[in-house]
């Protein structure tokens, strides 16, 4: 585990500012880390406030690891992790296993087939999707459906859900104190034991998800290949749902071996906050997770993304109604400036003191909203710093870049005010303090900040580096950053079809 | 309030339980076998009900657990009431309350003072209410506090904001068409509450451009008196204090008329099918609607638990079937509607690929149809309410939870003990009572069924199913422009 970087005495005014219950001294009383001994971090903050407790499961993980060929693949796998075990979600295992064995050997055979470039044949094809077809059906009749998820919420389970981004995989639901031990086992087991069982439906219902999230939505379909325009060599330009091709080809085999390379504990981290004393949940935690073998952390991707040196631009000439987008690259959030990029991201678009909010919304009165963030795909990696504007009826995206370049033009050339500074600092610690009240978020956060630091205090820590940013950094960061060689631009352009969107009578 | 709660569990022996039986078993190879102690006597922190002589109703509720308070004050009167040549009054009434500032400071002299405190005091506008808010960290309250006051009393709605909260509703309009989703939420609600109902109309140009500063100050001068408020507060003060306080700042307020409920028109749609045409979509957004009930009807219970077995979480009938098992869509679900005080919509949805619209359609009237032949067993029944009675700790695990429930109560008139009431309502509902909510609710020839997508690429034509009328979703132009809007942003 890593040494904080920050002194301690920015620690002691992080005391002197919050409440006294809940600074770091009181999170240093109540917060228990340990790495079992295959390596999975586990963090636990004693919050007794009500007999629940939520839990926060983070893969470091994200589509950024899928491989050549399988995008979408680390999203699928976070959907295979609800389909249950070798003893929950069947009916018999040990023909299950058969039978789904069986799949993917046919399965093998149909996608060589179907994707050979030279002498292939449809009626080969056709031939072989059939056994695979029955020998899915096959394998369905082992199955329990959706068992994992009906037995966390006939417990009592609440939000159960799991989320899968460029940078990570991560899972996470709130339970009743009384079933910890059944929680352990669930959430162990899910990834001692998966079973890759109904896989090929699966696909289908992520296919579903692309078409709802990318293929049906302007806002998706506009970030999807904005994003692929701003990345030239770095695995964000891909999609985290995955190209429909490559969707369409991977197997449960191709799920498998990631989980098998990513899914290991010196790759995990579990956080765990609520109504649970440390002393007794830590052996429980032993006794289940302590059962995931252990296997090295696998290699970091080194790909970096080149300077841009080059203005890109992707506009799309679609039905719905104008918006305009721009990014930036800027480093990741290791660097010694993701601070600066905090404090302007709040100075640019925070509520309606912001100066895109008041440039554009409230004196020009050509945008609907605007503003600005980081954070886009991911930010485990470079990644970009992102304005955008939403223009009013007969309002262009042109007027939204030209707002948004005067505004970045201020900041680099003028410095915020004292008031202006004083207003980010103040907001980042009632921010901080406003979160400290929820189980389920703060499991996330602390689960966060022990992947991406080693250190659940970089939770305050980051109220301090806020706190240091100086208006000469703005500026410098602003001057650095926001160039037109290293802007990619995003446009929806409307482009009304032919008919009306009312179709004929 | 920390050291009462710290008192009325004991957690500690409650895992050792756990940690030694787990022992006994050695490796837990089922989970079955794992043993589930019962759950700790957990009494949430009850928020104090005070009524002030005007009829000013005020919930306290202490929670020490930060240096923050919040409170939330909720003003009988919404968008339900407004006139449809006015449609969205109250959506800008929420927002020009707030922005217009008040009578001796701007709205934006409001933003700096209250942001330069990380404060906000915030209004916005519903269907049955109009709401004002705050949230700030306790050294902050006096000053905060006045600032709501101030919003309550002396709002000014200065023009200059009007103007913007109305291009706001412009842009929402003009974007209206640009989702599915957005489409078929709108349109389905039109089709179950009738187009011109208070429960499903939507802004138009011309109703937005219709509203004038002085309906505003009307709409205020017509709700905001202390009878007609529910206010909430909680957070790190200490209550006899604050009661005082309130009872200070609001006791001199003159009480106003009693809130009359008008009646609201519903007219449900004929049932049928109904289509929006959306070409550059490869899904479809389905939605089957017909008119639901109130919390308040008997049969409540035994819909909870119906909806809960039949579409709600990763077991139901639902998500196992069209899901995991047809494959056929990423979202799907739905239940027997419930309102507080008007009739829910009951809605079955799902968003499937354009290919299979006809096939999900057919596969949501299956499910349906199966509940006659397989009526949800009693090992379904079971889950169903174990699930709601076993997560039931959710309902109240903060105390910011049990005031809103609270208030909630108090404002649609509702026993204060609801919860409870509901707790024993669904430990006390029968196999036999849930078997009889789809016969009574759910009907398959009563319903609306309405499709966003993109019809040339359907499996079937939908009219296989019966006739089918299309909706025209064009936005009206506003007015004094022409017959089509045009939806290109002009060049400036």
């Amino acid at each position: 585990m890593k040494v904080p970087k920050t002194p301690c005495i920015l620690a002691l005014f992080i005391v002197c500012t919050l409440a006294t219950a809940q600074d770091i001294a009181s999170f240093e009383k109540r917060i228990t880390v340990k790495k079992l001994d295959n390596g999975l971090t586990v963090i636990i903050l004693e919050r007794p406030e009500a007999p629940v407790f939520s839990f926060y499961t983070h893969v470091d993980a994200g589509s950024v690891q899928d491989p050549l060929g399988e995008t979408g693949l680390a999203h699928m796998m976070e959907h295979m992790a609800f389909k249950g075990t070798d003893r929950i979600g069947t009916k018999n295992y040990a023909a299950e296993k058969v039978a789904l064995e069986k799949v993917e050997t046919a399965y093998a055979a149909y996608n060589t087939e179907r994707h050979k470039r030279v002498g292939g044949d449809e009626q080969k094809v056709k031939d072989l999707e059939k056994p695979w077809q029955d020998a899915i059906q096959e394998a369905q009749q082992y199955v329990i459906p959706n068992q994992f998820g009906e037995i966390i919420e006939k417990n009592g389970g609440e939000g159960l859900n799991a989320f899968t981004d460029d940078d990570e995989t991560g899972y996470h639901y709130s339970m009743p104190a009384n079933r910890f031990e059944l929680w352990a086992y669930l959430e162990s087991e899910r990834f001692l034991h998966p079973v890759m069982r109904e896989f090929y439906k699966e696909r289908n219902v992520v296919i579903e998800e692309r078409r709802m999230r990318v293929d049906s939505n302007p806002l998706g379909r506009l970030l999807e290949q904005f994003t692929s325009e701003a990345f030239a060599a770095h695995p964000y330009h891909r999609p985290t749902v995955g190209w429909v091709s490559d969707l369409n080809t991977f197997s449960a085999t191709d799920a498998e071996d990631f989980f098998r390379q990513y899914y290991v504990p010196s790759n995990m981290v579990l956080a765990v906050v609520g109504d649970i004393k440390a002393a007794e949940a830590v052996p429980i935690i032993e006794k289940y997770f302590g059962r995931l073998p252990s296997k090295p952390k696998p290699l970091e991707i080194t790909t970096a993304e080149p300077p841009q040196n080059s203005v890109r631009e992707v506009v799309l000439h679609d039905p719905s109604q104008p918006v305009y987008l721009e990014g930036y690259h800027r480093p990741d959030y290791m660097s010694k400036d993701d601070a600066v990029y905090d404090a302007i991201a709040d100075v640019m678009s925070n509520g309606r003191t912001s100066r895109l909010y008041r440039s554009l919304v409230r004196d020009k009165k050509i945008a609907a909203a605007s503003g600005g963030f980081s954070g886009l795909p991911g930010n485990k990696y470079p990644h970009l710093f992102a304005f955008y504007g939403v223009p009013l009826p007969g309002h262009t995206p042109q007027e939204m870049a030209d707002g948004i370049h005067q505004e970045i033009e201020r900041l680099k050339t003028q410095d915020v005010s004292d008031d202006e500074l004083e207003m980010v600092k103040t907001r980042a610690k009632a921010s901080l303090l406003r979160s400290l009240a929820d189980n389920q978020g703060l499991a996330m956060h602390l689960g966060i900040e022990m992947v991406r630091y080693g250190d659940w205090r970089e939770l305050f820590y980051e109220v301090d580096r806020i706190d240091k940013v100086t208006k000469a950094d703005i500026r410098r960061v602003a001057n650095q950053t926001f160039v037109p060689i290293n802007r990619t631009v995003g446009i929806i352009e409307t482009n009304k079809p032919a008919a009306s969107p009312g179709g004929a009578q | 309030m920390k050291n009462t709660l710290v008192g009325r569990y004991s957690l500690a022996a409650v895992l050792m339980f756990v940690f030694a039986s787990s022992f006994a078993f050695g490796q837990a190879a089922d989970w079955r076998q794992i043993p589930i102690p019962p759950l700790p006597a957990f009494q949430p922190v009850e928020p104090k009900r005070i009524e002030l002589p005007n009829g000013m109703v005020i919930f306290l509720q202490e929670d020490h657990e930060l240096p923050l308070i919040d409170g939330f004050a909720r003003i009988r009167g919404g968008s339900r009431e407004e006139p449809g040549a006015k449609t969205g009054l109250v959506d800008v009434y929420g927002e020009v309350w707030r922005t217009g500032g008040i009578k001796t400071q701007t709205g934006d002299q409001l933003d700096d003072f209250l942001e330069a405190h990380a404060a906000k005091v915030e209004t916005g506008g519903g269907l049955d209410s109009t709401s004002i808010g705050l949230s700030c960290l306790k050294a902050d309250f006096e000053d905060v506090f006045k600032v709501f006051l101030d919003l309550l009393r002396n709002p000014e709605f200065r023009p200059d904001k009007l103007e913007i909260a109305q291009k706001g509703m412009s842009d929402a309009i003009s974007r209206r068409n640009d989702d599915i989703n957005e489409i078929v939420g709108r349109e389905s609600a039109k089709l179950g509450y009738g187009t011109q109902s208070p429960y499903a109309r939507v802004a138009e140009y011309a109703t937005v451009a219709a509203i004038t500063r002085q309906d505003l100050i009307n709409w205020h001068h017509d709700h905001v008196y202390p009878n007609n408020i529910i206010l909430g507060l909680s957070g790190d003060f200490d209550p006899a204090a604050m009661e005082a306080k309130l009872r200070q700042a609001f006791g001199s307020w003159a009480k106003g008329p009693a809130f009359k409920k008008e009646e609201v028109p519903i007219s449900p749609a004929k049932p049928g099918y109904y289509l929006v045409k959306k070409e550059d979509v490869n899904q479809s957004a389905i939605r089957m609607v017909e008119l639901g009930t109130t919390r308040k009807n008997g049969d409540y219970y035994g819909i909870q638990t119906f909806n809960e077995a039949f579409g709600g979480g990763f077991a139901s009938r639902l998500f196992s079937v069209i899901r995991s098992r047809l494959g056929l869509a990423y979202a799907v679900g739905g239940g027997v509607g419930t309102g507080w005080d008007h009739p829910g919509i009951t809605r079955l949805g799902v968003g499937t690929k354009s290919q299979s619209t006809v096939e999900s359609i057919q596969a949501l009237y299956q499910q349906i149809d199966d509940l006659q032949p397989h009526p949800l067993t009693d090992e379904e029944i079971r889950r169903a309410k174990d699930s709601i009675l076993n997560s039931f700790i959710f309902n109240f695990d903060t105390p910011e939870k049990v005031l809103r429930e609270k208030m909630a109560y108090e404002f649609y008139g509702y026993p204060l003990d609801f919860l409870e009431r509901y707790r024993a309502g669904i430990e006390k509902v029968t196999n036999e009572e849930v078997a009889r909510i789809p016969a009574k609710y759910l009907h398959k020839n009563k319903m609306a069924v309405l499709v966003v997508g993109n019809d040339t690429e359907f499996d079937k034509p939908l009219s296989i199913l019966g006739p089918v009328t299309p909706i025209d979703i064009t936005i009206p132009a506003p007015p004094g422009e022409g017959e089509a809007k045009p939806a290109k942003p002009s060049n400036h």
